[in-house]
């Protein structure tokens, strides 16, 4: 298989579906450049008007966060309540804050 | 089918033979492409193309005594009443030959639309509106791959050049400027096709040179589609186009 | 995790599996990083490419018929359908590979006659009519398999599907808007569409796999929620589903044990020709080596295509590398 060159690297594709959303994940294909990354997405991902722009990240350059360290990563989010509104409390005479 | 139209109706047929032509030979590759992402890429251009053949019909169809929709446009004539150019009807071959003669008919193409989205014709500017901005990134696409395939591998370039040679007789019949032609230009619904020229050859130079690819020297054209004189490959495209219809015509489908 | 790492492997992996099932239970979602016991794996890989080839060799029976298309209207709808399932082979490739193979290594498996597709598209379509059969039957018990995926355990697989179930939803109503006019139709044409179900109707129904009992590794599957219906189950749904339909097209099922049955509720149908089925999947279908053989000229003769490409990024690479030097 290695004798050839043919094998087209994958890209990632996150697609904006209109101006005031940001670019989100929406699957990934094999490209031999950005450039034809960015057609081939328009091709394959926005064929019934999803998108009005793409971005392409080869999948190589992407760097993610190791989920055995989810519970040191996220956890100690948990429990600071405080950054919730819900923590405190306003009488209801206030009105709306 | 007794089929005499006027030289305004034959401009219309012209622009949508080529569309459908073209459109049907593309379809050909659809499940055979090199890759996922290319098989569907070509459709997508496919699709443009009927898309574009199918207004043109209903658009010409209209303008008709009697009037005729599109499928009878497209199903129920006889091959010398068909008028798109000849290098569209030609086997589709490899994709160098493909994409080569894609890139060849879509600079023409955008060109002469960007013209028809100034026509005269009402209808036609309409059209031509939507079309273009097909046409522009089918434009965009081909060139891509000539310059890809030309400045490639040495087997990519060798076969991007033989697609050239084989094509480029071909391409004189773009701006043959008589019949139907000249009277769209008199009229002012579509642009003479020799004022086309410079600006085809111009950019189509700038591409073969990115390319490294070769301009042929041959100044020995084909030509006859704008007439209806086709080649044998004609036949065999509206043998597998029209069987069915033309089996059963007066079903609906 | 860390704190664990001394205990012996297997019993490690018992305790791994154990919460895995724990978490699939409890319906959440697998996603490419987590931990998963490698059967899971393994058997995922199989079923997603298995369902990607499924998608590209499935383009070639239909994409038989798009240039006889006896209206412009049917051929963009059929070019749109069968460009559709390009799409789908891809966005499935791409689920599969999260799971870590490449999608040439399953499209190498597929080419040298290793890998499974769905032996349906090993049927020829030698009329119109079956471009509105495989609309209306095949996509019709596709869909009710891919509806049941969208819920399937493992994330990637599981968003594939729902794009997919979106972009499907057209073409069983094209097949049968093509059944509807041509059993409306001429004699002829009602003919057509009667021969094309008479062909369809039994190899749809074997599409979704064996009985429950023969279909020994179902039942995992449906532990690990990567199924979530039986074989059976969802064939009875289609059947039940299908026939008000077929009435309604004037068409009758070639089935001469189908009735409806008050007491269960469902349709009972008659037995279906498994010998059939196993010498379809085991290659000997009347298309089997048409349909692989043209997946491999394809792929051989785009192999210049796709080296070109890589040389010329290549190539462009090195020119943006030297210019920056320079620079």
């Amino acid at each position: 298989m290695e004798a050839h060159n043919d094998n087209w690297k994958i890209w990632e594709v996150f697609i904006r579906s209109k101006n005031g959303l940001s670019h989100k994940h929406v699957g990934s294909l094999h490209a031999p450049d950005a450039e034809m990354a960015i057609k081939n997405a328009r091709d394959v991902y926005t064929r019934r008007s999803e998108g009005i722009s793409i971005w392409v990240v080869p999948s190589e350059s992407i760097t993610s966060s190791a989920p055995d360290e989810k519970d040191e990563l996220f956890a100690p989010a948990d429990d600071k309540v405080y950054r919730h509104p819900t923590f405190y409390d306003i009488p209801d005479e206030v009105g709306h804050i | 089918m007794e089929f005499s139209p006027d030289l305004r109706t034959q401009h219309l047929l012209h622009l949508a033979d080529n569309a459908l032509i073209l459109g049907q030979r593309l379809s050909e590759w659809c499940g055979h492409g090199p890759v996922l992402e290319q098989d569907i890429a070509i459709i997508n251009t496919a699709l443009d193309q009927i898309g574009q053949a199918r207004m043109l019909y209903q658009h010409a169809g209209k303008g008709m005594n009697p009037a005729l929709d599109e499928d009878q446009l497209a199903f129920f004539r006889t091959e010398n009443q068909f008028l798109n150019f000849t290098m569209l009807e030609l086997p589709n071959g490899d994709w160098a030959q493909t994409l080569v003669r894609q890139f060849f008919f879509d600079t023409y193409n955008y060109l002469q639309y960007e013209r028809l989205t100034e026509s005269s014709d009402p209808a036609l500017r309409a059209i031509a509106g939507k079309a273009l901005k097909e046409i522009g990134y089918h434009a965009q696409f081909s060139a891509e791959w000539v310059i890809r395939m030309g400045d490639g591998t040495e087997e990519s370039h060798k076969r991007a050049q033989d697609a050239v040679d084989r094509l480029w007789p071909y391409t004189g019949e773009f701006f043959e400027s008589d019949g139907f032609s000249a009277e769209a230009a008199v009229r002012r619904a579509a642009p003479l096709p020799s004022d086309l020229q410079p600006h085809w050859e111009e950019k189509v130079d700038a591409v073969l040179v990115e390319a490294g690819l070769k301009k042929p020297v041959l100044q020995w054209f084909q030509t006859g589609g704008r007439k209806g004189q086709h080649t044998e490959h004609m036949g065999y495209i509206l043998a597998e186009l029209q069987f069915l219809p033309r089996l059963h015509p007066e079903a609906q489908w | 995790m860390n704190s664990i790492k001394n205990q012996e492997p297997t019993s490690e992996t018992i305790r791994l599996e154990a919460r895995f099932q724990n978490y699939v239970d409890g319906e959440n979602k697998v996603e490419p990083k987590d931990w998963m016991p490698g059967a899971y794996r393994k058997t995922l890989i199989r079923q997603i490419s298995q369902h990607a080839h499924s998608e590209v060799v499935g383009m070639l029976p239909e994409a038989n018929w798009i240039g006889r298309a006896p209206s412009l209207r049917r051929k963009v709808a059929l070019l749109a359908k069968v460009q559709d399932e390009a799409g789908h082979g891809l966005y499935l490739y791409s689920a599969a590979e999260t799971l870590g193979v490449d999608r040439r290594e399953l499209l190498e498996e597929l080419l040298a006659g290793k890998a499974k597709y769905s032996s349906i598209f090993n049927y020829p379509t030698p009329s119109w009519a079956d471009m509105g059969a495989i609309g209306w039957l095949v996509d019709g018990a596709a869909i009710a398999n891919q509806v049941m995926l969208c819920r399937t355990s493992y994330g990637p697989y599981a968003r594939a599907m729902v794009k997919i179930c979106k972009e499907e939803s057209f073409h069983q109503r094209q097949g049968y808007e093509i059944m509807l006019y041509l059993s409306k139709g001429t004699p002829a044409q009602k003919a057509m569409a009667q021969d094309a179900l008479n062909r369809w109707w039994w190899p749809s129904l074997m599409m979704f796999g064996p009985n429950d009992a023969e279909s020994p590794n179902s039942a995992q599957s449906m532990r690990w929620k990567i199924k979530r219906k039986s074989n059976d189950e969802l064939r009875q749904e289609f059947i039940d589903k299908t026939v008000p339909q077929a009435e309604f097209l004037g068409l009758s099922i070639p089935d001469p044990e189908l009735r409806w049955n008050e007491a269960r509720g469902h349709y009972d149908f008659g037995p279906i020709n498994w010998e059939e089925f196993k010498q379809v999947v085991a290659g000997n279908g009347p298309c089997n080596r048409e349909r692989l053989e043209a997946r491999r000229k394809a792929d051989e003769e785009g192999r210049w295509v796709r080296e070109a490409a890589n040389a010329y990024a290549q190539k462009q690479a090195q020119r943006r590398a030297q210019t920056s030097e320079v620079a």
